[in-house]
């Protein structure tokens, strides 16, 4: 027999069993399909979470604080700090001022973006918020004890009054509750005083944070650039856990997928023993056998991962979507390692059944023992 | 008959029913871990969540407005009522008291402080750094180092009966002061037993046992504000109606809502117990909580339900492949005889059985598998609900015969004789 005469058959023997034995085969690409799906999804899902948790942990409000260390903050400070985190997050600037009602009792007021507050601040709960000049935010327990029937009031700062018209209620049941906010712009008219503090909410890692905590400090040499270490240890912890859980739950499953495949695959092997016999009885050699099988597995493998790929793709986005309500980007990195496991998983449980067969004589095989 | 049957292919076939049993008790295993952690992360991540503070404060009722910015309370000292130290043990007395994680009362005032011959007006805040009390029969110890995770001593924290006190590293820093040295607040020598490392509030204070606050202000046993770390349940529409107003809510529903333990009733719990106090959820760790807790199990339930999928498809896959091989021993029941529906019933039955006892050892498996998730993970043990055990046992049950049945009705639908033959 010559070389091409040898390729032929090995590829009609190769072929065949595919077309003719559709259902067993059939059942092996849905093994390694399952497996691999899963493997996709649960990877995919363990790379994205990260990402998407940080961006609800977000909702927790600022993490950095800038202060002026005396005095305030030079007047490009929120350019410079937008400039600094770029999308990444939410950077509000706040003047405080203590006033004084008519009755000479003391209250906090507070200059705001509203706006941004409004981003950033996803907790506050307001009744509604200000928007036109010469309107407040009263805090609950201002409102309650200063200004109960909802009229305006008169706040003194040093010889400067203002009167302020409260538009919605606020609270958190923090600080916030004492306060009243006005926009920066009627704070500043009516104070004189510009922010001496920028709250900032930014998303990513520890290592992240940090990075974008020093560029922070050399944008504002002047002033005092700290993480809130209350927030940025919590979100580590919870964050730290969670993935622990998920790559924990990934490993069993995918362990499970891939016994489950290996399980049918060498099943399947098995079931074959009598062509392998036949084989064997007309003088094929050991390492033909071998690469038959092996061929075959890979080929089963190799189909089966690709549509469990896609098939995982689809089942991460959908989780993704029923969750975080945003999609998970799907992550080509994966597919490699799921395709590399799949054909070496399946060409594993091909050649291990047919170890055990080599050491049976064909006739025993055939014979049906 | 059909009980010999029945037991002598368990008894004649130990090495496919092992297969099978395998499968079948893999599955299970996988299933039930998943279902006991994903059904306990709630709880676990809540605990974790308790890492960001304190989720309720308690201040005096007829308390003046505060004046802080910062964190720096600028209320003159004469202002303002407070709260009994007293009273607060009885916070354990309330309805949810296993919930509450710990507590600690708060007392700030302005000192004159002395340190290498430089006076400064500083902030002394007093406080429970782990003040231990006994309330009825219960011992119970509390105070910011459970509250406030996040606070990082340099040295030792202070015992709550002695005039030790911590000092903020900021503060530390400008005057010059290291742990092991002392401090004169307002006349009083006081000796710093470590450094705070917390909030820039913080870090410009002195942190003392709120009996040296007391005796600084003249009042003893007072306290300004409570905060209260508790694990609470999300908020939903019960929530949001008795938040509003509890008292509207009919006895039914009120009673619901007063035993749910929501941010909004263990405040107002607070406030029956301690007298001329009002409670409320700080907003900013109460209702993210919520979030981020749902996020998450909502993240561990799409997942079981991949693992559900996965091993179901492991199961009925191994059951399969086990009636396959046996269609020699089905054409030859129907050969001698047997009727379709006599032969799918002893499948069925060898189905039923093996899904019971594999079941059964994949659950105690999953228990197992469980607890070291949890053990590795969050440090405790994960609580499994016996209702789990027939739940699973039912799953898989029901994809041991889904299983089975495609593969049931193929075989019996072969004719016996092609089958012996060994063409099918």
């Amino acid at each position: 027999m010559n070389r091409t005469s040898r390729h032929r058959i090995f590829v009609r023997m190769f072929l065949r069993p595919l077309l003719v034995r559709r259902g067993p085969v059939l059942t092996a690409v849905a093994a390694v399909m399952v497996a691999a799906a899963v493997s996709t999804a649960t990877l995919n899902l363990y790379t994205d979470v990260q990402a998407k948790l940080r961006r609800e942990f977000r909702s927790y409000g600022a993490n950095v604080v800038v202060t002026a260390k005396p005095g305030f903050l030079p007047d490009d400070a929120l350019a410079r700090v937008d400039a600094a985190i770029g999308n990444r997050g939410v950077a509000i600037p706040l003047a405080f001022a203590v006033a004084r009602t008519a009755s000479g009792a003391p209250v906090v007021v507070a200059g705001v973006d509203f706006d941004r507050a409004r981003r950033l601040n996803t907790w506050w709960s307001v009744t509604s918020w200000p928007s036109t000049p010469g309107a407040a935010l009263f805090g609950k327990r201002a409102y309650g004890s200063l200004a109960p029937g909802g009229g305006a009031l008169d706040l003194k700062f040093e010889r400067h009054s203002v009167r302020v018209i409260p538009a919605g209620i606020l609270s958190t049941g923090g600080d916030e509750d004492s306060r009243i906010y006005l926009s920066l712009g009627d704070f500043t008219r009516w104070t004189g005083l510009v922010p001496s503090t920028i709250e900032i909410g930014v998303t990513g890692s520890p290592a992240e944070i940090q990075s974008i905590v020093a560029n922070l400090g050399r944008a504002l040499p002047h002033a005092e650039v700290q993480p809130i270490r209350q927030m940025v240890e919590g979100e580590t912890r919870v964050l730290g856990k969670t993935r622990a859980t998920l790559l924990a739950s990934t490993a069993i499953i995918i362990l499970t997928a891939a016994l489950c495949m290996l399980a049918t695959l060498t099943a399947s092997v098995f079931d074959r023993r009598k062509d392998f016999a036949v084989m064997r009885a007309l003088g094929a050699s050991q390492r033909n056998i071998v690469a038959l099988f092996a061929a075959e597995a890979g080929a089963i493998g190799c189909a089966g991962a690709v549509l469990g790929y896609a098939l995982g793709l689809g089942i991460a986005a959908w989780i993704g979507q029923a969750n975080f309500h945003a999609s998970v980007s799907p992550r080509f990195v994966v597919l490699p390692e799921v395709l590399a496991g799949s054909v070496v998983l399946a060409i594993l449980s091909a050649l291990a059944p047919i170890s055990l067969l080599q050491k049976v004589q064909p006739a025993t095989i055939l014979r049906g023992e | 008959m059909f009980c010999r049957l029945l037991y002598q292919s368990f008894h004649r076939q130990r090495r496919r029913k092992l297969l099978a049993g395998i499968a079948i008790a893999l599955g299970v295993a996988v299933t039930t871990a998943m279902i006991a952690v994903a059904a306990d992360i709630g709880d676990k991540i809540n605990r974790e969540l308790r890492t960001y503070g304190a989720n309720l404060v308690v201040y005096p009722d007829s308390d003046t407005l505060d004046v802080k910015i910062g964190g720096v309370d600028l209320k003159p000292p004469a202002d303002g009522a407070y709260l009994k130290e007293a009273d607060l043990p009885a916070i354990k007395s309330t309805f949810w008291r296993h919930n509450i994680l710990g507590f600690a009362p708060f007392l700030p005032a302005t000192v004159r402080a002395t340190a290498g011959g430089r006076t400064q007006e500083v902030e002394l805040l007093g406080t429970w750094f782990a003040h231990a009390f006994r309330y009825g029969s219960e011992s119970f110890t509390t105070g910011v180092e459970m509250t406030n995770p996040w606070w990082k001593v340099q040295g030792a924290w202070p015992a709550d009966d002695s005039n030790d006190i911590l000092i903020g590293e900021a503060l530390a820093a400008r005057m010059n002061l290291h742990p092991g040295g002392t401090i004169e607040v307002n006349g009083r020598e006081l000796k710093i037993t470590g450094t705070l490392s917390a909030g820039t509030a913080e870090n410009q204070q002195i942190v003392a046992p709120i009996r040296v606050a007391q005796e600084t202000l003249g009042r003893p046993g007072a306290v300004r504000r409570v905060l209260v770390s508790a694990l609470t349940k999300p908020e939903d529409e019960l929530a949001r109606r008795g938040t509003a107003n509890p008292k509207s809510l009919s006895p039914e529903v009120y009673d619901r809502w007063y035993c749910s333990p929501y941010a909004a009733s263990i405040a107002y719990q607070l406030m029956e117990v301690i007298p001329h106090s009002r409670a409320e959820q700080i907003r900013q760790v109460a209702q993210n909580e919520g979030v981020v807790l749902s996020r998450i199990k909502g993240l561990m339930l799409l997942v079981t339900l991949a693992a559900l999928l996965a091993s179901a498809l492991a199961v009925s896959a191994a059951m399969a492949t086990a009636i396959f091989e046996r269609r020699h021993e089905i054409g030859l029941m129907k050969a001698l005889g047997a009727g379709n529906s006599s032969v799918a019933a002893l499948f069925f039955t060898e189905a039923g059985l093996l899904a019971l006892i594999a079941g059964t050892a994949g659950f105690l498996i999953g228990v197992v598998l469980a607890q070291e998730i949890g053990i590795w993970i969050f440090n405790s043990r994960v609580a499994i609900e016996p209702v789990l055990f027939p739940v699973v046992l039912v799953i898989a049950l029901i994809v041991a015969m889904a299983g089975s049945a495609a593969s049931i009705r193929r075989a019996v639908r072969f004719s016996p004789a092609i089958v012996l033959r060994g063409d099918a």
